[in-house]
């Protein structure tokens, strides 16, 4: 954890240092509502004066202590505004992931139970289709087949204009009806991977000799596989789930900025459009650590669920 | 002569999986079209004609034409160069790193292992597409840029993939004989070792190619990749988007192209990793 953190914060600062010239020169210049005396405490707050590794070292300070400084745009606390959009990104992310489970696992268990049957068939067509949509294209198409030509579902958002005087089983509708379409495209991606993996683990499973045992000696097909075999199939799903941390928060970027979603992948479209950097300083590092986090909870669980494994 | 029987055996196997068949179709196709864009493009991709603009598609424009009175299809058509050229340059650089980080790490092991498998790990951590957004918000969107950063970025499967192979590859006799008649060790590592890892690297390049056109796409959807007025089906997409409601054509078409051809390279890749997995050539042969 400690070396991949260090990591963390070495990278980070390398980016900060790939600006040409002096970062806050590229800012300034490009960004006129940076007055000079910004400037100046941003340089102060960088340390560019000072050699490299002292650079470096107040980084990492910095990043220890969650500092960011102040964002371009607006002069707040850049970890305020990382925080306020932190949970819209969290949530919406788990409900993709509680989608994906939902949907790609039977998937993959059917088709592995049936393979070569026309169903599996069509199933791996979809998975490869689902692997090769571009999630802004799908989000646009469904956009305007369910919000423009059918009207069932809002188009943009979280919340209606006359949200707040709605009572509260209406406004938990209201909230419901604005993530259909970005959960749906969120999970889209990950459903293929997943159902996918599930089928070919299961088939590996299948052929192991305890499976053989447990038919042998006269166990219903039913048991064997839901029981027996699907429970050692989806062990390393979990270590999967934990890997595909990086990819859904990454792909937040575009869902959230084509159904307006105020989370953290919009903050981080709208900073690097504006290059408000110390916004993209933050949420980049935010990023790698909720990956870091992710992959920390999958091993955690791994080793909960499966008592061969035990860290030490 | 063994060699050439593998080969066909590769080809026998290939051939034999439709899927992976019509991924080489698809693939060969797209370059194709990229390579003689000037000739079968119906018009030059950025003609203005204001006397037609959002046309539906017709006769006279197959896929009609954009707010400017562009030709769809030609912007398309062009649109692929964009696609493809990304997708092989990013592609030959993750690959180049990944190859020679991989044949280091795996050959060399201890320390220098170490330290470069936990290179690809922090860089694992990152979520790609934020790595990416961040440093072309340092630097400029330009082509260039987004092929060297892609590349850049997406290397550490390969670097895997690569070690992996040569930890296996260079307990086997042939290293101990080239090493027993003083081959240098460059020469082990690149005339020895090298072509017996590559075949795991030429699926993960071509399922690579599939990848780098997703997000540069996606990158140009966002207005940070490609520029107009280059026609980048990313880019078409994102103009195209603001009248979604009365020229569909302008979303579907360029998104058909990206998913074809990224579909394309998905299924070749496949029907490679297939084709030129050891384990069935022995299964076969027994």
């Amino acid at each position: 954890m400690i070396p991949l953190f260090l990591g963390i914060s070495l990278i980070t600062f390398v980016v900060i240092h790939l600006a040409p010239g002096k970062p806050t020169d590229l800012m300034t210049q490009l960004n006129p509502r940076v007055s000079l005396e910004t400037r100046m405490r941003l340089e102060k707050l960088y340390g560019l004066d000072k050699p490299l590794p002292v650079q470096y070292w107040m980084w990492l300070k910095r990043l220890i202590r969650m500092d960011f400084g102040e964002s371009f745009l607006d002069g707040r606390k850049v970890i305020h505004k990382v925080m306020e959009r932190l949970p819209v990104t969290i949530s919406i992310n788990l409900l993709a992931m509680l989608l994906i489970l939902g949907v790609a696992i039977p998937l993959g268990v059917f088709s592995a139970l049936r393979q070569h049957s026309f169903l599996d068939k069509i199933t791996t067509v979809i998975v490869f289709i689902g692997f090769a949509t571009p999630s802004f294209w799908l989000a646009l198409l469904l956009m305007y087949l369910f919000g423009v030509k059918l009207g069932w579902l809002p188009i943009s958002g979280l919340f209606s204009l006359n949200f707040a005087s709605l009572t509260w089983g209406k406004k938990i509708l209201d909230l419901a009806r604005h993530l259909i379409l970005p959960v749906a495209v969120a999970s889209f991606g990950g459903l293929a991977g997943f159902s996918r993996y599930t089928k070919s683990n299961l088939l590996e499973v299948i052929r192991q000799d305890y499976i053989r045992t447990a038919r042998a000696k006269g166990l219903p097909e039913r048991v064997v596989i839901y029981k027996h075999a699907l429970k050692n199939a989806l062990l390393p799903v979990i270590t999967i789930l934990g890997l595909s941390v990086p990819g859904l928060i990454g792909g937040s970027v575009i869902m959230e900025s084509v159904f307006g979603i105020p989370g953290m992948g919009r903050l981080f479209y709208e900073a690097a459009m504006s290059r408000d950097y110390p916004v993209i300083m933050a949420v980049l590092s935010m990023g790698a650590f909720l990956t870091l986090l992710g992959n920390f909870l999958a091993d955690i669980l791994y080793s909960w669920v499966d008592p061969r494994i035990r860290y030490r | 002569m063994r060699k050439e029987g593998l080969g066909s055996i590769y080809w026998e196997r290939f051939r034999q999986n439709p899927l992976s068949l019509a991924g080489a179709i698809v693939v060969g196709g797209m370059l194709i079209m990229a390579l003689l864009a000037p000739w079968i493009s119906p018009y030059p991709p950025d003609k203005i004609n204001l006397k037609e603009i959002l046309q539906p598609p017709s006769k006279k424009h197959l896929l009609g034409t954009d707010e400017l009175g562009r030709d769809l299809l030609s912007r398309i058509i062009w649109g692929s160069r964009v696609s493809l050229s990304v997708g092989f340059v990013a592609v030959g650089i993750s690959c180049t790193i990944g190859l020679l980080l991989g044949l280091i790490s795996g050959y060399f092991g201890g320390k220098v292992d170490n330290l470069i498998m936990r290179i690809v790990d922090i860089m694992l951590c990152f979520p790609t597409f934020f790595l990416i957004l961040a440093i072309i918000a340092f630097t400029k969107p330009s082509i260039t840029n987004i092929m060297v950063i892609i590349g850049l970025t997406s290397w550490m499967g390969v670097a895997r993939l690569v070690r992996a192979e040569v930890l296996s590859v260079k307990e086997r006799d042939f290293v101990l004989a080239a090493l027993s008649i003083g081959c240098s060790t460059p020469r082990i590592l690149f005339r020895h070792i090298l072509p017996n890892v590559l075949s795991p690297v030429w699926v993960a390049a071509t399922l690579g190619v599939a990848g780098a056109i997703l997000v540069e796409s996606s990158l140009s959807f966002l207005g940070l990749g490609v520029q107009p007025p280059t026609p980048s089906w990313g880019a078409i997409i994102t103009a195209g988007k603001d009248n979604l409601e009365i020229a569909w054509w302008l979303t579907l078409f360029p998104g058909l192209a990206i998913l074809i051809t990224v579909l394309g390279y998905n299924l070749l890749g496949e029907g490679l990793r297939d084709a030129l997995d050891p384990r069935l050539i022995l299964e076969r042969r027994r």
